[in-house]
């Protein structure tokens, strides 16, 4: 097909959707920022898209709570346009803020938008905090990942513990195979603070739906695309293939042989 | 309209994480009557839905479905000992979180009038009202801008102000003695001196019209310390050990003489924008300005330091026609945070509560303008319990050909971003003066609320705007606000402005009140008429406001009026040059100091344990973490680092645009220690830190420019600005030396505390250097951990007996005498040839010796790379006086390097140097222990690095 078209959504407190187009672009799609409201206003461009990102930030200040507002927003004004945006097979990706977004909606997991199943709350150390973090691809069918590669990437939030409403959930979640990525140590092995940085439930870090189109995640891919990136390359650390660009690589890839 | 009423808190078996925290608090304050703390936030929505749409809001917006409950109305709370508390915002104060709900349920399609939230608080526990009131004032809210509402029924006041009626009035000075004059300064918080006062009596005398209160209220902002830094500018006669020298114009003859002398074709813009530019490559320039936000951190730390960086971050973004911020800084001082709450004054918060409130003010406003924050350092001694130093940097890139603004008459003027509220009255006058103990109360609506939100999708705006070319000039709203904003832009032009045209936060500001309201997040362009459509449809389209409220004219005066009534009438020439001249007196006397004997020992390891577990060395890493130092994608050398991410860098590296590999680095220098010994040789030594900092990272020593921040105490002391005039000189001396013009400065005096019992606490003195260079090639930087067992390590510098101010001393209690110097001659070829060195591959790791001295260096390399030193100090390049272990080992002498080489190196790193002090002292090791040997090969050292790691990261591990 063409070059793979991918949408970066900003709004009001957003603040990676620079840096996510440029991985985007570097991942060799064809990238347009867009502000939410202009998207509102004309939800019929997004039928020219593949790939739609909500980026990280702080919408709305994170007011009420993280990616509260923005929900809100996306919920009354642009569900319906989504839904059929993902029902043509495209794919979404939210990051940090906009994995906030995508389980605030109920785009994820994605059971019934309609009720909650899961949210995103407080750490438990109750502060914002940058670190980087070892990842476990936990999904089989999520197009973002490489199944094995273990990446290595850096949160950085105050409120990204994942929380399931019951066990119920949470089986299901492990057993549908919708948790994304689990944080774990540098070894694989799942581990307390600060190997899991906020709490989540089994150290949930990320997420996607049953297409495995859709996915959420707290740590920051597009933080890790270039060499310097990674905090040890003065120690000459650091794949060829940046761990953040795996997943953007894996997008337009898809798109290119999919759609 | 009865407001709708909501309570939010969490679900049982969910944890209460703020409830917890508070707990922590009051517990802290050595309270333990408290058994449990629960919270809830409190909604109050005015808005005409029924009560079906009013469970729609509660349970679908305002609570988490997951792991939060709602109640509508009050939810009973029936446990037996319980206090409630409610703290509210005091009406007028920025709530950034209702102006989200009002978006919210808007898009949920029903209109909100107003929203107001708070937060309460359920204490269980025996409480008298004594505790209680000392829980609610020290832990839950502060005075100057929250009200705290007991009870579980008592309602907060209404948010709804009368709208102001205009009523013009004069404050009449033509007749006045020189003792009203003063009065009237003092009454209206003018902060104007009697020379001052005379000057503007004289010009409304020949005026021959009383002024009115804008007008005086004009001039005190215009005129303020904070705003034209006439301490600094002012003629000198300072007397140095008897001698006498004159200055006609102290900054002139020192730091920006340096600038000029240095004349560097690199340089575009210094000292006269709102940051200072320097060129970065071919299209795109660089610009750095760092200020304080002292007297209101002390007041309100969160909001105080919030603010803080929400200003300084409108710096770079009103220079030149507007630069994109990349990147922010951020450096302290408080008090001793273990100090006994007994022990602080009246009127002082606690230095670990203003700490907290500090690094979280910061960290919210910097975090949400998705800036990162990547360099910064915490100093703490106790003559900062009263005046804590809070400086806040910010660096941004901008276009090199839209370096300069070009407003014209005929221009209107737009303000752009927040409303105008009645925050911030009087910040400039106040900040210029003393704090004392009643400021808590008199001086509570100088503290300013800020929405970082607001600010960001301002700046989105503006940059577009920029790129369309669509306005001729912008400048922010800083401190005196539309009146400094509005009267800079217009100083050469005149400007005419309809204050009624403001858009407003809430009904009943004077019109004076809108002139000089300090409100936060207020930009002012200039824009031709013809591009008004679209610059606005700009703003529009994101939901930034913008309004037109004047017009700049060629009249030169500067007119306000008030629906149509006209309210002031000044000549700029008057208000921006009629500012008199002051001339001080400086007195600098050499003070008598000796050095301290202290009895020798054989092995000094408990000694450096002490000193890495010292406030001012020990690791920040609590702080820094709640910072993004990654956001915009730019991160090359992050503030921490090594094999567990957690050594502390030298200098930060940051690439500003994605696809360049052309970096920035941003470092610091500072230490207020060696200031009590001779302020001549602090200023040096920050200078000398600061680069050489740079230097470690593999920046260019070329292209360093430097900013000074000096915060000192009162300046009207002879020997006070004695201080601060030899602190200036060395800035010459250092520029000079190091070739690294100053391109931008502020300065904050007057910070001292006047406590109740009479007694003062003044600042030490204080010069923050901040100093920024380029890398040409990103992936040329060093960092500071060492990387493999084998490699050589490398003194580079020499060592002298200068222990006079340092740690080692400081643990034992003494001062002494011999500061560290430096060889201005010296210290630039030490700088060039480690350049040389790192540039050409050389150099495995590098870090600079500071604080503590050589043996701190040599553990953070260690402990930061996981790995052991095995260092003899027999071949250390020492002066003839240093031969005593404990100078080898705890000197803070300026311009050292430690340098990691790998063996097949050593000889061509050797080579490169030769001439200068450089030896090899010891090796990298794979057994993590730090060992250090004497000239005599006796072990003086000896440690494992976890436990030096653990000494150092215990103290700040909050």
């Amino acid at each position: 097909m063409a070059q793979p078209k991918a949408i970066v959504l900003r709004a009001a407190g957003i603040n990676c959707d620079n840096e996510t187009s440029h991985a985007l672009d570097l991942a060799g799609a064809q990238v347009d920022r867009v502000h939410i409201n202009q998207l509102i206003g004309q939800p019929s461009m997004l039928d020219q898209y593949q790939i739609l990102v909500f980026p990280g930030g702080f919408s709305y200040g994170d007011d009420v709570s993280a990616g509260k507002i923005l929900a809100n927003q996306v919920i009354h004004h642009l569900h319906d346009t989504i839904r059929a945006f993902l029902d043509r097979g495209n794919l979404v990706l939210g990051i940090c803020n906009g994995f906030q977004v995508l389980v605030k909606t109920g785009i994820l997991p994605g059971f019934d938008t309609r009720q909650s199943h899961v949210t995103i709350t407080y750490n438990d150390s109750d502060k914002f905090e940058d670190r980087w973090v070892y990842l476990k691809p936990q999904s089989d069918h999520c197009v973002f990942l490489e199944p094995g590669r273990t990446l290595y990437l850096p949160v950085a939030h105050g409120e990204g513990k994942v929380v399931p409403t019951d066990d119920a959930v949470l089986t299901r979640l492990q057993s549908d195979h919708l948790v994304a990525f689990s944080y774990v140590d540098k070894d694989g092995e799942p581990g307390p603070y600060p190997i899991n940085p906020n709490g989540s439930v089994l150290g949930i870090a990320g997420l996607t739906d049953s297409t495995g189109r859709v996915l959420g995640l707290m740590p920051h891919p597009e933080r890790h695309i270039h060499a310097t990136h990674h905090p040890h390359w003065t120690r000459g650390a650091g794949p060829s293939e940046c761990d953040g660009m795996t997943i953007f690589n894996n997008a337009v890839t898809y798109v290119k042989g999919h759609l | 309209m009865k407001p709708w009423r909501f309570e939010v808190f969490s679900k049982p078996g969910f944890p209460d994480v703020h409830g917890n925290k508070v707990l922590e608090d009051i517990r802290a304050l050595g309270i333990d009557l408290v058994d449990a703390v629960t919270t809830a936030q409190v909604f109050l929505v005015e808005a005409p839905v029924d009560d079906a749409f009013a469970a729609r809001i509660a349970n679908e917006l305002l609570a988490d479905p997951v792991c939060e409950d709602v109640h509508t109305g009050r939810r009973p709370i029936t446990e037996p000992q319980t206090t409630i508390i409610e703290v509210h915002l005091k009406s007028g104060v920025t709530d950034p979180v209702a102006q989200s709900v009002v978006t919210a349920i808007a898009d949920m399609g029903a209109e909100a009038t107003s929203v107001r939230t708070a937060r309460q608080y359920v204490l269980q526990g025996t409480l008298d009202q004594a505790v209680i009131d000392v829980i609610a004032k020290r832990v839950l809210s502060n005075d100057c801008i929250e009200d705290c509402i007991l009870g579980g029924s008592a309602e907060p006041p209404s948010p709804h102000l009368k709208p102001y009626a205009l009523s013009l009035t004069h404050w009449p000075i033509r007749d006045l003695t020189d003792d009203q004059l003063m009065a009237l300064s003092k009454e209206k918080d003018l902060f104007l001196t009697l020379i001052e006062m005379q000057t503007i009596q004289r010009y409304f005398q020949t005026q021959g019209r009383e002024p009115t209160d804008v007008e005086l209220e004009s001039l005190a902002q215009t005129w303020s310390e904070h705003c034209v830094h006439k301490t600094l500018k002012s003629s000198v006669d300072m007397t140095h050990d008897g001698d006498t020298i004159h200055y006609d114009n102290l900054l002139k003859e020192t730091v920006f003489k340096a600038t000029q002398d240095l004349n560097k074709p690199w340089c575009i813009s210094v000292f006269s924008d709102n940051a200072g530019v320097v060129e970065f490559d071919e299209d795109t320039a660089v610009c750095f300005k760092v200020e304080t936000h002292n007297h209101p951190s002390a007041l309100d730390p969160y909001g105080g330091a919030a603010t803080g960086i929400g200003g300084v971050i409108r710096d770079p973004m009103g220079t030149g026609m507007g630069a994109k911020p990349v990147a922010n800084t951020d450096v302290f001082c408080f008090g001793l945070p273990d100090k006994k709450l007994e022990e602080i004054p009246k009127g002082i918060l606690h230095p670990k509560r203003i700490m907290k409130g500090v690094v979280s003010g910061v960290r919210d406003y910097g975090n949400r303008m998705g800036i990162p924050t990547v360099n910064g350092a915490v100093y703490f001694d106790d003559r900062y319990l009263g005046n804590p130093l809070v400086y806040c940097g910010n660096v941004g890139i901008l276009d090199k050909n839209k370096c300069f603004k070009h407003q014209q008459s005929g221009n209107l003027i737009v303000v752009v971003g927040g409303r105008t509220g009645r925050d911030g009255i009087h910040g400039a006058t106040f900040s210029s003066g003393e704090m004392t103990h009643e400021h808590e109360s008199v001086f509570s609506h100088a503290v300013q609320i800020g929405n970082a939100i607001t600010e960001k999708k301002t700046l989105d705006v503006l940059l577009q705007a920029n790129a369309a070319n669509l306005y001729e000039s912008i400048t922010d709203c800083g401190a005196g606000g539309l009146s400094s904003a509005i009267g800079e832009m217009g100083e050469a032009l005149g400007a005419d402005v309809d204050l009624d045209k403001v858009p407003l936060k809430y009904a009943g500001l004077s019109y004076t009140e809108i002139w000089i309201s300090e409100a936060q997040e207020r930009m002012v362009i200039a824009v031709k008429p013809e591009n008004l459509k679209a610059v606005q449809a700009i703003f529009d389209a994101e939901d930034v406001e913008s309004t037109v409220v004047g017009t700049f004219t060629d009249t030169k005066k500067l007119i306000l009026r008030y629906q149509g009534q006209q309210v002031c009438d000044l000549d700029m020439e008057f208000l921006h040059d009629g500012v008199p001249k002051y001339s001080r007196q400086g007195v600098w006397q050499t003070p008598v100091l000796t050095e301290p004997t202290l009895a020798p020992k054989s092995d000094y390891t408990d000694d450096l344990k002490e000193i890495l577990g010292s406030y001012n060395v020990a690791s920040k890493e609590w702080v820094i973490r709640q910072y993004d130092h990654e956001v915009q994608g730019g991160s090359v050398i992050k503030p921490l680092t090594g094999v567990d991410n957690d050594g502390p860098s030298d200098a930060a590296v940051v690439r500003p645009k994605l696809d360049s590999n052309r970096a920035v680095a941003i470092s610091c220098g500072m230490n207020p220690c060696y200031g009590d010994i001779d302020p001549y040789w602090m200023a040096l030594a920050g200078i000398d830190e600061a680069i050489r900092n740079l230097i470690c990272v593999g920046a260019r020593p070329d292209r360093i420019a430097l900013l000074d921040n000096f915060c000192w105490g009162n300046c009207h002391k002879p020997e006070v600005f004695g201080s601060l005039v030899r602190a200036s000189q060395a800035c010459y001396d250092g520029a000079m030396a190091f070739s690294a013009p100053f391109i931008s400065g502020k300065d904050s005096l007057n910070n001292e505390f006047a406590c109740e019992d009479g007694t003062t606490i003044c600042i030490p003195p204080t010069l923050l250097i901040s100093a920024m260079s380029l890398v040409d090639d990103a992936r040329q930087c060093v960092t500071m951990d060492v990387k493999q067992a084998g490699n050589h390590i490398f003194v580079v510098g020499l060592t002298h007996d200068e222990l006079g101010g340092s740690h080692y001393y400081k643990i034992h209690h003494e001062i002494g005498a011999h500061v560290p110097k430096v060889d201005l001659t010296l210290a630039p070829r030490l700088a060039r040839k480690m350049y040389e060195a790192i540039g050409s591959g050389l150099v495995a790791s590098c870090h600079d010796c500071s604080e503590g001295g050589l043996a701190v260096a040599l553990a953070e390399m260690g402990f930061a790379g996981g790995l052991g030193l095995d260092v003899s100090l027999t071949g250390l390049p020492v002066s003839d006086d240093c031969q005593a272990v404990t100078s080898q080992l705890f000197s803070e002498s300026n311009s050292r390097y430690v340098v990691e080489i790998e063996p097949d190196k050593a000889d061509q790193f050797t080579h490169l140097m030769a001439g200068l002090p450089v030896a090899c002292v010891g090796l990298v090791t794979q057994d993590a222990v730090l060992h250090i040997t004497d000239a005599g090969n006796r072990t003086v050292v000896k440690a494992d690095m976890v436990t030096l790691k653990e000494a150092w990261q215990a103290p700040l591990r909050w």
